[in-house]
């Protein structure tokens, strides 16, 4: 299995943890990552509100790189904003004949072209559906047996098209954390929004949503998140949000590495802002049980 | 016989500009049928002041001043449950961007203010290719003119320089997509 590898700015600045986790994760099982060269910025959430044609035509960049580059390979993304945006460029050229050649016009400028053969693919799209919860298992070394996760999926990788997992009851996480030993939480919180930008533009919105969200996730161990700006919304501003205890919030892949036994360089937990002792102790527990 | 009929007075309708933006946005909302499940779906419509089923009646009508004074679709945070759920599979959650680009362009003060987290964010992108966040929020405190905000990220700031997630550096895109910007600018101005 082989892939054109999206990372996204935000994994190569603040969420180096999803970068690194994703990758070691990813060649444990057998993916091959290439990642698209020169790729740039999707524009993520900030770009619809700036200008629409700039909103198709950033995205339309780097598939039009993948398809020069990477031929032939789908284009794997971690990221829920910019898989979202990667993969409406193809879903609004369907739907208007003259966008095409309106995008084509302006990559033009730097002699690319855009034919709409990339497959778009979210990173939780191939764990849980290409390489799937067998897989998986026949990774694990240290069994998360008795640890309680709360899948986080967030919005943009749900809706509005719903091409991997029901948007209004998202379970696709939930066999990869069976696989890995641990127990899936039952919560209704999954597909819930975190507040995204808001976080930045009012804060006071994006706080009632956070604690919504971590007030539903207690008794969980910890809560699970396939996202940059949802792992940062829901670990950053714990203490805002009136939360006595702190709630660990981790990347799916880091969850992955650990029961993989994957080393601390590999997983970097330490990046994390919020990974509670109670946490660590039991992820002692486990290793010590399956030593 | 003494004909009491008389001719009703006959008033054209006053010649005016089509309003090209406004029509933009209706056209996306015209079938709504007022059934409110936008607003239900919404998990920012407690603080907005005009529910999103009203807002786009109000478009409807033309009452575009009206909706531009609303904060309603500066509270969208794009997660796309209501584009979801419309029973006209209406594209609200781009209506609700195409409003933020209209108050932007055509708003007063406060709407420019609203608009500059989003224009400086792209402004950076420009630039750099690659987002660079750090750089991005400093241009965007001082932009907003707003001693208090740098503040509100202080905690945040520190937690993530403690993790060395705070970068300084350049990327090696930079300046790759101004030429892209540029063209778009001017196919948006021209159309
Ligand atoms: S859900 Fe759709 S049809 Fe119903 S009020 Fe909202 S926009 Fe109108
Ligand atoms: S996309 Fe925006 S308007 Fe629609 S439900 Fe979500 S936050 Fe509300």
């Amino acid at each position: 299995m082989k892939y054109a590898y999206y990372p996204g700015c935000s994994l190569g600045t603040s969420a180096e943890e999803y970068d690194v986790s994703s990758r070691e994760v990813l060649k444990r099982l057998g993916v091959e990552l290439s990642e698209i060269p020169d790729w740039t910025c999707c524009g993520a959430s900030a770009v619809e509100p700036v200008s629409s044609l700039l909103t198709l035509a950033l995205p339309a960049r780097n598939l039009a790189l993948t398809e020069r580059e990477c031929p032939g390979l789908d284009m794997l993304v971690p990221c829920s904003a910019c898989y979202l945006n990667h993969l409406r460029v193809g879903r609004e050229c369907a739907a208007d004949r003259a966008l095409p050649g309106r995008i084509n016009e302006a990559l033009g400028t730097e002699g690319l072209s855009y034919a709409g053969k990339v497959r778009v693919r979210h990173l939780l799209d191939v764990l849980a559906g290409d390489i799937g919860p067998e897989a998986v298992a026949a990774q694990v070394s240290r069994r998360l047996e008795g640890l309680i996760v709360a899948s986080y999926y967030g919005c943009q990788a749900l809706r509005p098209y719903a091409l991997f997992d029901d948007p209004e009851r998202p379970r696709s996480m939930e066999p990869l954390i069976s696989a890995l030993g641990a127990t899936a939480f039952r919560w209704d919180m999954g597909g819930r929004c975190c507040g995204a930008s808001l976080m930045a533009t009012r804060r006071d919105v994006a706080l009632v949503s956070v604690a919504a969200i971590l007030d539903a996730a207690a008794g969980a161990d910890a809560i699970v998140t396939v996202c940059p700006m949802c792992q940062m919304n829901l670990e950053a501003y714990q203490s805002q949000a009136h939360q006595a205890d702190t709630i660990s919030v981790l990347y799916l892949p880091q969850l992955l590495g650990l029961a993989f036994g994957l080393s601390d360089e590999q997983t970097l937990l330490d990046k994390n802002l919020a990974v509670t002792d109670a946490l660590k102790g039991k992820l002692r527990a486990c290793e010590t049980a399956s030593a | 016989m003494k004909n009491t009929h008389k001719p009703i007075a006959f008033v054209p309708a006053p010649l005016v500009f089509q309003d090209e933006t406004l029509v933009e946005v209706q056209n996306m909302v015209r079938a709504c049928m007022q059934c409110g499940t936008c607003t239900a779906s919404c998990p920012n419509a407690f603080a907005m002041d005009l529910t999103p089923r009203q807002m786009w009646r109000m478009l409807l009508f033309g009452l575009k001043q009206e909706v531009l004074q609303s904060r309603t679709f500066w509270l969208c945070s794009a997660c796309y449950s209501c584009t979801l759920r419309c029973p006209r599979d209406l594209p609200l959650t781009a209506a609700m961007a195409a409003l933020k680009r209209m108050a932007a362009a055509e708003g007063d003060s406060a709407n420019r203010k609203k608009a500059l987290f989003y224009q400086e964010f792209m402004h950076n992108v420009e630039q750099n290719g690659r987002i660079q966040e750090m750089g991005f929020m400093c241009h965007y405190f001082l932009a907003m003119h707003d001693p208090l905000l740098p503040m509100e990220y202080g905690p945040l700031g520190l937690k993530l320089l403690a993790k060395g997630k705070l970068h300084l550096g350049g990327s090696g895109q930079r300046g790759r997509l101004g030429p892209l910007f540029a063209k778009v600018r001017s196919m948006e101005g021209a159309s």
